[in-house]
């Protein structure tokens, strides 16, 4: 079984693979098989259309995860030009679960910040999994107060199981990181536009998720908690955790339903880790669109449209006044 | 009653004892800490302190506001905003069914109680967390009723003062309960640019998506005694770093030696503190209205004076 596949995808990491061995024969051995192989490439897409036609919510909350998923560095090399990274909170330390820098979105200044996981063990390790802690908070406000400064939109990219749950991180304040990010978001006097590229998960990943769009790639989820701790506080067992995925609705498709989106990226057939080149391109087009919308807006128009959308989030009833 | 229970002294025999002439319910509590039995009217008296080791228990969010506030005139804001069912959230139970349980165990509509009313005399608004209410969790209802608190603060020019006890955000609103982070967290940008004081009172437990978004914002960051107060659960961090967690983490001492909060205040000196905190930030304010005032007066003894002098003026 190969890893670097879900098990919902094993069938069609299995036709592959014989693509690619048919593919040695027809080389090794100098002859025609194409249309044998032709075959199996039909086969294989077929085959791909017919399991991502009908994922479950689960199924999307793995790809979300996938390991060989895109992370904001992949983006940041097929999106944007002229990066240079910047590091450090200038208070305590360099968080390398976040990854902040300067670049240019077709030829336009831009402040990037996202969450990074790593692909090894080693810089699995390094980047924490992807969970910041308060430094990469602060680092990543203090790239947007820059960005302020400088007239330059913010474009974050979310995919964080969520903030660190450590000692280290708890004693920094990882409460207050958090909060602070969120104040100042909402009044950040540049436009900021927010995308979850893989996994949303929680205040880790709404402390750089407040701004003036919030768009969601196909595959990725957006959730209050992980299914697997939602499934262990209210169903008392992790093996709940595609009951809580359901019932969280963490989708893009079950978001945009809340009405919480501007827009789903799509992702290429088999997942956006199957083509890094075609989401990226699309997203690409979505961010270039979306910046443009809101560059041709004065800034006291955003800001007040930004504040009417954050205090819009909710649905309560009221009555016998 | 047995030989050993007649030897027990009456005034701690008071648990399990379902026999004729035990105690009225109600009339003695136990603290959770020393296990002291108490007598309530004099708990109450102390404030819901235990007199025996100074634990503070937990309160709900209407004593709270009763103890705090002056006595009268308090007026409830967003008092009918209820909460809905977005998601049709069931897991072993409905999200319906819990909110209604909770909504008759506690009389409470959801689990943030805001009122305007008076500290000392002093006019502000104040909301308290009710962690009896699905552990004082944050959803839809608790973030409109503290914007609406803060438009009250804005609109009468008051400190706003809110008291926490949390587990986080509400699960089965999902997202929209962690946008209440961004929410509640946004308009306390309004508050902070009108230059009123916002005092964060946080009381045991705050923790989750409540402690990282208004908890930890306020002016100054207040805590009570010994209350738990961080980010992530002790239970989530100990299985995370897979090592014991040092004494007293996560509690208000803890988080007063970090950095993270201004003072701890005890219950029971917490109106005298307050008060005395809000006269000296709204000194500034509190000029500039006596001036506004003392100038309207001179105004109206001017316009006086210019009515009676109108005849001369025709001369």
């Amino acid at each position: 079984m190969d890893l670097k596949f879900l098990d919902f995808e094993q069938p069609i990491a299995e036709l592959e693979a014989k693509i690619e061995e048919l593919r040695n024969v027809e080389f090794d051995n100098n002859i025609n098989i194409s249309d044998a192989i032709k075959q199996l490439e039909d086969r294989s897409q077929a085959l791909t259309e017919t399991i991502f036609t009908d994922l479950s919510d689960w199924q999307i909350s793995q790809l979300s995860r996938h390991p060989g998923r895109p992370y904001t560095l992949d983006y940041v090399e097929h999106i944007f030009t002229d990066f240079h990274e910047l590091h450090g909170d200038r208070a305590y330390a360099d968080d390398p679960a976040i990854i902040c820098g300067l670049a240019r979105l077709n030829g336009e200044s831009v402040m990037v910040i996202g969450h990074q996981k790593g692909r090894d063990t080693k810089e699995k390790i390094y980047r924490n999994f992807g969970m910041p802690r308060p430094e990469g908070y602060r680092k990543a406000l203090r790239m947007m107060k820059m960005a302020e400064r400088f007239k330059m939109p913010v474009i974050c990219l979310i995919d964080t199981p969520g903030a660190y749950p450590g000692i280290g991180a708890e004693e920094r304040g990882q409460s207050e990181a958090i909060a602070r990010n969120l104040f100042e978001m909402a009044k950040l006097k540049t436009p900021i536009i927010c995308t979850i590229i893989g996994e949303g998960g929680s205040g880790g990943a709404l402390a750089i998720g407040v701004g003036d769009r919030l768009i969601m790639l196909e595959y990725s989820t957006y959730s209050v908690i992980s299914p697997e701790g939602c499934a262990s506080i209210l169903w008392k067992s992790a093996d709940k955790s595609q009951l809580a995925a359901e019932a969280m609705g963490i989708t893009s498709d079950r978001i945009r339903e809340q009405g919480f989106l501007d827009e789903v990226v799509r992702e290429p057939l088999g997942g956006g880790h199957r083509n890094f080149k075609a989401i990226a391109s699309n997203l690409k087009e979505a961010l270039a669109r979306h910046m443009h919308e809101l560059k041709s807006v004065p800034v006291d128009t955003m800001m007040e449209r930004r504040y009417q959308r954050i205090m819009n989030f909710g649905v309560f009833e009221e009555s016998g006044k | 009653m047995s030989w050993f229970e007649k030897l027990i002294p009456s005034t701690i025999r008071t648990e399990g004892s379902n026999k004729k002439g035990a105690v009225p319910e109600g009339l003695w509590n136990k603290c959770p800490s020393c296990n002291a039995i108490l007598y309530n009217t004099e708990l109450e008296r102390n404030f819901s302190v235990c007199p025996k080791c100074e634990h503070h228990m937990r309160i709900s969010a209407r004593t709270r506001l009763n103890m705090f506030l002056d006595e009268g005139g308090h007026e409830e804001i967003g008092k009918n905003v209820k909460p809905v069912d977005p998601l049709r959230f069931k897991d072993s139970k409905k999200y319906k069914d819990r909110v209604t349980q909770a909504q008759k165990q506690t009389k409470e509509n959801d689990a943030l109680v805001v009122m305007k009313g008076q500290l000392k005399g002093r006019d502000i608004v104040a909301a308290a967390f009710d962690f009896g209410f699905m552990g004082g969790s944050m959803g839809s209802v608790v973030g409109e009723k503290f914007v609406r608190g803060i438009n009250k603060s804005l609109e009468l020019g008051v400190p706003f003062i809110v008291f926490t006890a949390s587990g986080g955000a509400r699960m089965q609103e999902s997202l929209f309960s962690l946008f209440q982070m961004a929410k509640t967290s946004a308009a306390l940008t309004k508050l902070s640019e009108a230059g009123l004081p916002y005092i964060s009172f946080m009381t045991d437990p705050t923790m989750g998506g409540v402690s990282a978004s208004l908890a930890m914002l306020g002016d100054i960051n207040v805590a009570e005694p010994n209350a738990l107060i961080g980010f992530a659960g002790p239970r989530v961090i100990e299985q995370t770093v897979r090592e014991k967690l040092p004494e007293g983490f996560q509690r208000s001492e803890f988080l007063q030696e970090h950095g993270a909060i201004d003072m701890i205040i005890d219950r029971r000196e917490m109106r005298d503190k307050i008060a005395a905190i809000l006269a000296i930030l709204m000194a500034g304010r509190d000029a500039i209205a006596q001036r506004a005032a003392a100038d309207t007066d001179l105004e109206v003894i001017a316009e006086a004076d210019d009515a009676g002098h109108q005849p001369d003026q025709e001369d």
